[in-house]
């Protein structure tokens, strides 16, 4: 067994656990690289299958190359697909972009309250329509209990400081200082109601285990990735305002697994691009209020 | 380029400098994105702390203005032999969970003591915890040793002093190194202000941990995880899903399901995106068709029938430890979980409770609390399949959930043999001999559009009140176009009795035979309603073991009994009217009964 297939082999058991233990579970899936690993994970755990819906935040400003990309394999695999959305804040124009607030408080409006009101069904939950294409309200607003979500340890210090099952209280908040023990393959899987829990099957995956992954089960994910051609590529997606593409020449995975481990990123962090982890409190503070 | 990977946990007492030592090692040996040191420093001195290389790790807003490091941090790092997963663990006694978390993780530990302070409780206890979680490879780095002026004496004498104790509870280290985190001796480099100290540096030992064996060549054993019958486009595969704990498994074995006893042989293994597989080994998260469609759920074990036998057992006794913030008492219900195998426990008696720091023993302890080991003997509900921690650690050891936590975990050291085992062993028998079809239960119930379940109704109030309530269920289920049948347990007694054994038969016979007869009605999918009285828990266990089926659901209808919280057993107030009564009940089942 070689490392991949160690990290791999973990994550479906994961996933499994998920299944079984969490009656209403869905996945979080940001059409980035590694909730696209997990997405693939969960097609490896369940025999090609995905037996929960998949959850996509649209804060409006994505990349428009990522809904396309997010609605061909959504019909292309049967995915069940639920997009959530924080409507109030972008018709008030509470947002970043429209100049009233700060990045931060831009991704706990767009994000962490989408994400809040999509998971407890208070917020509308738009399905795609496989027969149509399209997406429809959809009537089924029971609350997801079990949300499966991509994050890594290696991305930023309070993510090094997860669990692979990790519970949140009622109002979506992370009780950093006591969290459950988690040994011998055992996770904490029994919850008063109210509560939820989120499950991070990819925590000991490093960027370059995501590569190797991509490469090794030749895993489609979207073209911002790569160099068109013009020297330049994402490294990290998120929304296009608040998104630097890196200079780049890599085209492929292979390329990028390169420039991995010996080129020019072999030294800088991955969400260097990312200009909202720079503002005070930096991720740590906006994970605590429910953040990804 | 390193494949190879490892897991290493720095253990030991609070400010005995572990996050500073892990910083330092990341830092010296070029682990650290560029510019993140620099960041770090700029930091510190705008704010006006002395900088550590701790803050590296300590990535906790709370950590850093407290200085001690709360929760177990993940970071990579890599040299020319392999890559690692360094989980920098908390010392302080408040925190031991988390160190659990990152211990039970780890193939090696280095345990930090201050050679200044020297050994301190937690020392001690995160020594004794790293042996009860038989992490073999233990290194112990005397700290701070710039604070003793590089003394050889005095790093020696901390050095026996803690052989001593390390010796009581069977831990061996592979070596001594004197370390100074916050001067950088010994951790890449050797330093010559320690001149006397000529083996090892941090690195240097690191890369010297030896990789732990793969268990391929131990008896096959896979804790079932799920049964899957994906039905979307056209998918009529019937898949046992499951992580191998040792062994191997190819076409064509045959295998038996503990404790049950059901035996059939494997048709295919089946993955996604690969090639196809006529074999999976140890670790490998997999999953099997079989040739004959035999009942088998979460929590069975899967074994090859030629190979070694494992242990199943209801009375067991182990060595535990216990991390819950309420003691570990008595005649609690609790629940105890193996590999994916579960099942309610209580403990029946506390051998002896240990201070894991001062291992001084107390055998008159009438619980456990916080932060103690003991050696205790369970009572299990059900019986449970397990190897000895010898022959197959995975396979030994157990947690312990209170309410919704994990709050304890141990292994276990034998059994004795009781009622149940007894049973279990003529249940094996019974389905050793049993003959069965190849229509399987799910390809039943997806006929029958229904979920095959048993429900059952019990409890102290009059008979005549059961009885209504079953017969109501049993049409509003039927007018729904379910297939269910109303069954009481003196149909069964009288039916099978003969005249002469009428005067004679026990009550624990006639429940015997009743639970034989519901076990074959539950095989063919349908729904069944069961009344009995005064159902105990004993009489449960036993049905469920008869049955082996997941799907039994008990409401109690009279005074409320003392029971641990559970979705599979319901009591409700039986002042109500029948009607009443036949709604909660449908409202609790509705769910479950549907495909």
């Amino acid at each position: 067994m070689d490392q991949l297939d160690q990290l791999e082999s973990r994550s479906i058991y994961i996933l499994r656990e998920a299944y079984s233990q969490i009656e209403n579970l869905s996945m979080l899936w940001s059409i980035g690289k590694d909730s696209t690993v997990l997405l693939w994970l969960a097609r490896k755990a369940f025999f090609g299958h995905v037996p929960f819906p998949l959850v996509h935040i649209d804060t409006s400003f994505k990349i428009p190359e990522m809904i396309a990309y997010r609605d061909k394999l959504a019909l292309e695999w049967g995915l069940t697909m639920i997009v959530g959305q924080n409507k109030a804040a972008l018709r008030a124009k509470l947002t970043f972009p429209d100049g009233k607030i700060e990045r931060s408080q831009c991704c706990a409006n767009l994000k962490s309250k989408a994400l809040k009101d999509t998971l407890s069904g208070e917020g509308e939950r738009h399905r795609l329509n496989h027969q149509t294409g399209s997406y429809e309200l959809d009537d089924n607003n029971t609350p997801y209990t079990g949300v499966i979500v991509g994050v890594r340890s290696d991305e930023e210090g309070s993510r090094s400081k997860e669990r692979y099952f990790s519970p949140r209280d009622k109002n979506n908040t992370w009780d950093i200082g006591s969290q459950p023990p988690e040994f011998w393959s055992q996770y904490k899987t029994d919850f008063p109601s109210g509560t939820h829990v989120r499950i991070h099957p990819l925590l000991d995956w490093t960027e370059l285990n995501i590569w190797e992954y991509i490469h090794r089960e030749n895993i489609p994910t979207v073209s911002l990735y790569y160099d068109q051609g013009k020297g330049r590529r994402y490294r990290s997606l998120g929304c296009a305002p608040c998104t630097k593409p890196v200079c780049s020449s890599s085209r492929n995975p292979a390329e990028i697994i390169t420039e991995l481990k010996s080129g020019q990123f072999a030294n800088i962090a991955e969400r260097s691009g990312r200009a909202q982890d720079k503002e005070m409190g930096g991720l740590e503070a906006l994970r605590k209020e429910g953040y990804m | 380029m390193a494949t190879e990977h490892m897991n290493i946990v720095f253990v030991g007492h609070v400010d005995h400098g572990k996050s500073t030592l892990v910083g330092r090692l990341l830092a010296e040996a070029g682990a650290l994105p560029e510019g993140k040191l620099e960041k770090l420093q700029r930091y510190c001195e705008r704010n006006a702390k002395p900088f550590e290389y701790a803050f590296l790790l300590d990535a906790l807003s709370d950590e850093q203005s407290q200085g001690i490091t709360i929760d177990i941090a993940r970071c990579f790092f890599k040299t020319d032999k392999r890559k690692y997963l360094i989980l920098d663990a908390p010392g302080h006694i408040e925190f031991l969970k988390n160190l659990v978390t990152g211990a039970a993780n780890a193939e090696a530990a280095f345990l930090v003591i201050d050679a200044h302070e020297g050994i301190q409780e937690n020392s001690r206890r995160h020594a004794y915890m790293l042996s009860l979680l038989n992490v073999k490879q233990v290194i112990i780095l005397i700290n701070k040793i710039d604070l003793i002026d590089y003394s050889e004496a005095q790093f020696n004498q901390v050095k026996h002093e803690f052989a001593d104790y390390l010796s009581q509870i069977g831990i061996e280290p592979i070596a001594y190194i004197p370390v100074s985190g916050r001067e950088g001796d010994n951790i890449t480099e050797l330093s010559n202000r320690s001149s006397w100290y000529q083996g090892n540096t941090v690195l240097a030992a690191l890369d010297n941990f030896k990789k732990q064996d793969t268990d391929e060549k131990l008896p096959f054993r896979m804790h079932l995880q799920d049964v899957y019958k994906f039905t979307n486009g056209g998918d009529n595969r019937r898949i046992f899903a499951g992580q191998v704990s040792s062994g191997t498994l190819s076409i064509g074995d045959k295998i038996v399901v503990y404790p049950s006893g059901k035996k059939s042989t494997i048709k295919t293994i089946e993955s996604f995106n690969s090639l196809p597989q006529k074999a999976v080994t140890a670790g490998y998260s997999t999953g099997f068709t079989l040739h004959e469609q035999i009942y088998a759920k979460r929590g069975d074990v899967i074994v090859i029938e030629k190979e070694t036998p494992p242990k199943t057992a209801s009375t067991i006794k182990v060595s535990l430890f216990w991390l819950g913030i309420k003691p570990l008492s008595l005649n609690k219900t609790y629940y105890l979980k193996l590999g994916t195998s579960k099942t309610k426990v209580v403990v029946e008696k506390i051998l002896n409770v240990l201070d894991t720091s001062s291992l001084a023993m107390s055998e008159t302890a009438r619980e456990i609390r916080t932060n103690q080991a003991a050696e205790c003997i369970l009572s299990l509900f059900m019986p449970i399949t397990y190897d000895d921690l010898q022959t197959n650690p995975t396979m030994g050891r157990f947690v312990i959930v209170d309410e919704y936590d994990i709050a304890g975990g141990g292994i276990i050291q034998g059994h004795i043999d009781d009622d149940k085992t007894k049973l279990q062993a003529q249940l094996y028998q019974r389905n050793t001999h049993w003959v069965t079809g190849n229509i399987s239960l799910e390809e039943r119930e997806q006929a029958l559009k229904q979920k095959s379940q048993l429900i059952l109704i019990t409890g102290d109030g009059p008979s005549e009140q059961r009885k209504m309530v079953a017969a109501q269920l049993e049409r509003q289920l039927f007018s729904q176009n379910k297939f269910a049948y109303y069954i009481g347990i003196g149909n069964v007694k009288h039916a099978l009795e003969s005249a002469n054994e009428q005067t004679n038969i026990a009550d624990d016979v006639s429940f015997k035979r009743f639970s034989e007869v519901l076990n074959i009605l539950l095989d063919t999918g349908l729904i069944i309603i069961a009344t009995v009285a005064n159902m105990t828990p004993v009489n449960l266990a036993e049905l469920e073991m008869i049955t082996s089926h997941l799907n039994v659901v008990t409401f109690w209808l009279g005074r409320p009994r003392q029971e641990i919280k559970d979705a599979s057993f319901i009591e409700i107030d039986a002042s109500a009217t029948a009607d009443i009564l036949v709604k909660r009940i449908f409202s609790h089942i509705e769910h479950s009964i549907t495909v």
